[in-house]
């Protein structure tokens, strides 16, 4: 099953490299990992979403917990959260498609951000879900490109995420 | 009138990254360093020159680790180690793997190239912070050698709390030769990812002494753990207080003592078979200070099958691992233990105790006492008795290691020192130069292979140079005896590289005793059994080190052993 981690991490040299390494050194998966600022400029947030059955998930959230740089870790997953996704797509237009694409766009609440004649690129937000049925409606006009920053999240109760 | 706080600003004097290294060993009372000099760790030893720590020169960097390592293995102190960038610090890797691998607090400081030329493959350059992530507890690269005093209080805080382990401190040239003002030494650490010392509650107390209640079969199940957190004396205390039988593990070997009717001696692999009936059919196993390491359980589904499992640790991550406990608690095990000791019940288990003995009287340790041939077995017992059982033993890694741990009554903690995790061979001898200088009033005995003593022999000159009385017993079967056991056990005998001896001269090879001499050390060599008491009481009764070649046949196995990836039903008895 995937599970959603947040991982409160101090801001030091090589912190991503431990986390990942323990991630490969122990034969755990990443689907996705996104590291970004907080706050405090002394801490950084690492979101990881990543497989495994219970077992393996619990090995995962104490070997994260054993890291001297890590502060907080907390599986997002069975409890009350809000992720979101950022995704940047380049689709082929033609005159006769342009006009469709900007309406799925709007469906979505997408941006269009760069028009050229032959290609428009998209700005779109959202749950992964959300990413995932706009990226399929696009494949039917041709993708040229497509950049997904991966998720972040954020506990809706305080405790889940807050920093300690 | 600010004459006086000028001067005492004045008095501050800048000094150098290196000097700072120093001074803040010196501050944490450090006695003794081994460390080995190279282009980026010179800094360091002109320092040394003028300090109280005396520094002891390894004839190879992971003697210089292990030595370490066997000082604080021996004495449960921070030991230290330093080595120069690139080569230095990859000769260190084993030592550290080792000292990861068995929880023991380890710093080791190496040189590192001037962070000008981090990264352009500059001469001597290896990312040790790369190599060494994972099978180090934590590590640091120091960039400005203001954080030093922090740095090396941190590092010497992470590697002896909580779950000891290896902390790395790689530092630049240019930041040892960095003049700057050292602040002061600091007193606390704080670092808010790092809570060492979990206790149980009250609660999980309570739990743990229900399942007592209940309990018609217990059994404990005794790590490293509990010498880690000098919780030997607790142990012991719980063990006859509530009438329990304790096995060991090879980590916790000593941890409780084998002379006591309760002692199971130790489970595992080569353990007793007793120890591991024990353990297995038991009805509560008190797993204290332990990791279900593969070559204590075997298939982790089948071991202790019936047994309600209470696991004690004070690494979390280890609750669960390898085996899922009923109650997994996180704590301190000494904590535990006293809380448990303020009370008591005292089952007589009549029952299960009449068990335990028919199976200690059924399969003791044994092996052929009346065969002509000189037996491995024999020797170890020979040793412990002339030297009165109170010695600290170093094995190496191999079958000697398993004898040395079957054939001794261990009774204290940190009298069998053994790589256990990583199994490293060419740990012994260096490790009993560490466990010496640490502990110079106690006889210190390392038993080797012939292929172990090979992979570090060069530390006979150690030895020399810094007077380390310590004695050596090579247990010379010519062969890399584990491995040819595995291969008459399971690969028809076909010897793949396990030979050692040269068919083309008409004697062991080599000749150890020649090379002992070639080091100033004295040795001798023993072939028949009736000389083997002599050899041994003249190797503990000359001054200073000694180096006893026993030849002896390669054909014997360590028994019992449970088959690789099989039960204890499976045990191979002869």
């Amino acid at each position: 099953m995937q599970h959603m981690i947040s991982v409160l991490v101090e801001n030091k040299f090589g912190v991503l490299a431990r986390i990942a390494g323990l991630f490969c050194g122990r034969g755990y998966n990443i689907d996705s990992l996104t590291v970004s600022p907080t706050d405090d400029s002394g801490t950084s947030k690492m979101t990881i979403v990543t497989t495994g059955d219970a077992a393996v998930i619990e090995q995962i959230e104490k070997q994260l917990t054993k890291l001297i740089d890590v502060i907080k870790v907390s599986d997002l997953t069975g409890s009350k959260f809000i992720e979101r996704e950022l995704a940047l797509i380049k689709v082929k237009t033609k005159t006769s498609s342009r006009a469709e694409i900007m309406q799925i766009t709007e469906i979505f609440k997408g941006k269009i951000v760069n028009v050229y004649p032959d290609e428009l690129t998209v700005e779109i937000s959202g749950g992964g879900d959300k990413i995932d049925a706009f990226v399929s409606l696009m494949k039917h006009f041709g993708i040229i490109e497509l950049a997904r920053t991966g998720k972040v999240a954020i506990g809706r109760m305080s405790e889940n995420t807050a920093s300690c | 009138m600010n004459a006086g706080k000028t001067l005492e600003v004045s008095c501050k004097k800048k000094i150098k990254g290196a000097e700072i290294v120093i001074r803040c060993l010196e501050k944490e009372g450090i006695k003794v360093i081994f460390a080995y000099p190279g282009g980026a760790s010179m800094e360091f030893h002109q320092a040394l020159c003028d300090s109280s720590i005396e520094v002891i020169l390894p004839r190879h960097e992971q003697g210089g680790a292990f030595a370490a390592g066997g000082y604080a293995r021996s004495t449960g102190n921070v030991g230290v180690c330093m080595a120069t960038s690139g080569p230095g610090a990859t000769n260190l890797i084993s030592g550290i793997a080792d000292a990861y691998m068995d929880s023991v607090p380890l710093v080791a400081i190496t040189g590192q190239i001037p962070t000008k030329l981090i990264g352009k493959s500059a001469f001597q350059e290896v990312d040790v912070i790369g190599v060494t992530r994972p099978i180090v507890k934590h590590s640091y690269l120091v960039v400005d050698a203001k954080d030093l005093p922090r740095i090396i209080k941190e590092a010497f805080y992470i590697a002896q709390t909580g779950r000891p382990g290896p902390v790395v401190v790689d530092v630049p040239k240019d930041v040892q030769q960095q003049v700057v003002e050292m602040s002061d030494y600091p007193k606390k650490v704080k670092i808010r990812g790092y809570n060492p010392y979990p206790l149980a509650s009250d609660e999980e107390i309570e739990l743990i002494h229900k399942s007592i209640v209940e309990c018609k079969k217990p059994c404990i199940y005794a790590g490293g753990g509990i010498i880690s957190a000098n919780a030997s004396k607790e142990l012991t205390e719980f063990a006859r207080k509530y009438n329990m039988p304790v096995a060991t593990t090879l980590m916790g070997i000593g941890a409780f003592p084998e002379d006591d009717p309760l002692s199971l001696k130790w489970l595992g692999m080569h353990g007793t078979v007793y120890a591991n009936k024990a353990a297995n059919e038991c009805d509560l196993l008190l797993a204290f200070g332990v990791r279900f390491d593969d070559r204590v359980t075997g298939p982790v589904s089948t071991f202790a099958a019936h047994a309600k499992i209470v696991h004690v640790d004070i690494d979390r991550s280890e609750i669960n691992k390898n085996k899922e406990a009923n109650i997994g608690i996180v704590s301190d095990i000494k904590y535990v233990l006293r809380k448990l000791n303020e009370w008591s019940v005292k089952n007589d288990y009549n029952d299960w105790f009449e068990s335990i003995k028919k199976w200690k009287k059924k399969f003791p340790l044994a092996y052929n006492k009346k065969s002509e041939k000189l037996l491995p077995q024999e020797a170890i017992e020979m040793i412990y008795r002339v030297s009165k059982g109170n010695a600290i033993i170093v094995p190496c890694v191999g079958q000697h290691q398993m004898w040395a741990a079957q054939y001794f009554t261990y009774t204290r903690p940190r009298q069998l020192l053994t790589s256990g995790g990583l199994g490293a061979m060419g740990f012994g001898f260096p490790t009993s130069i560490g466990a010496k200088v640490a502990n110079p009033d106690k006889t210190v005995i390392c038993i080797s292979g012939d292929g172990s003593f090979q992979m570090n022999i060069q530390e006979l000159g150690t030895v020399h140079a810094y007077e380390v009385d310590v004695k050596i017993v090579i247990m010379n079967n010519q062969h890399l005896g584990m491995v040819a056991q595995w291969e008459d056990r399971f690969y028809g005998s076909k010897r793949g590289n396990t030979v050692l001896a040269d068919k083309r001269v008409l004697r062991p090879y080599p000749d150890f005793v020649t090379i002992a001499k070639g080091y100033l050390i004295p040795g001798k060599e023993v072939y028949k059994k009736s000389e083997l008491e002599d050899a041994v009481r003249e190797m503990l009764e000359t001054p200073g080190s000694f180096l006893l070649d026993v030849h002896i046949e390669y054909q014997e196995h360590v028994l019992p052993m449970i088959p690789p990836g099989k039960s204890y039903k499976d045990t191979i008895i002869e």
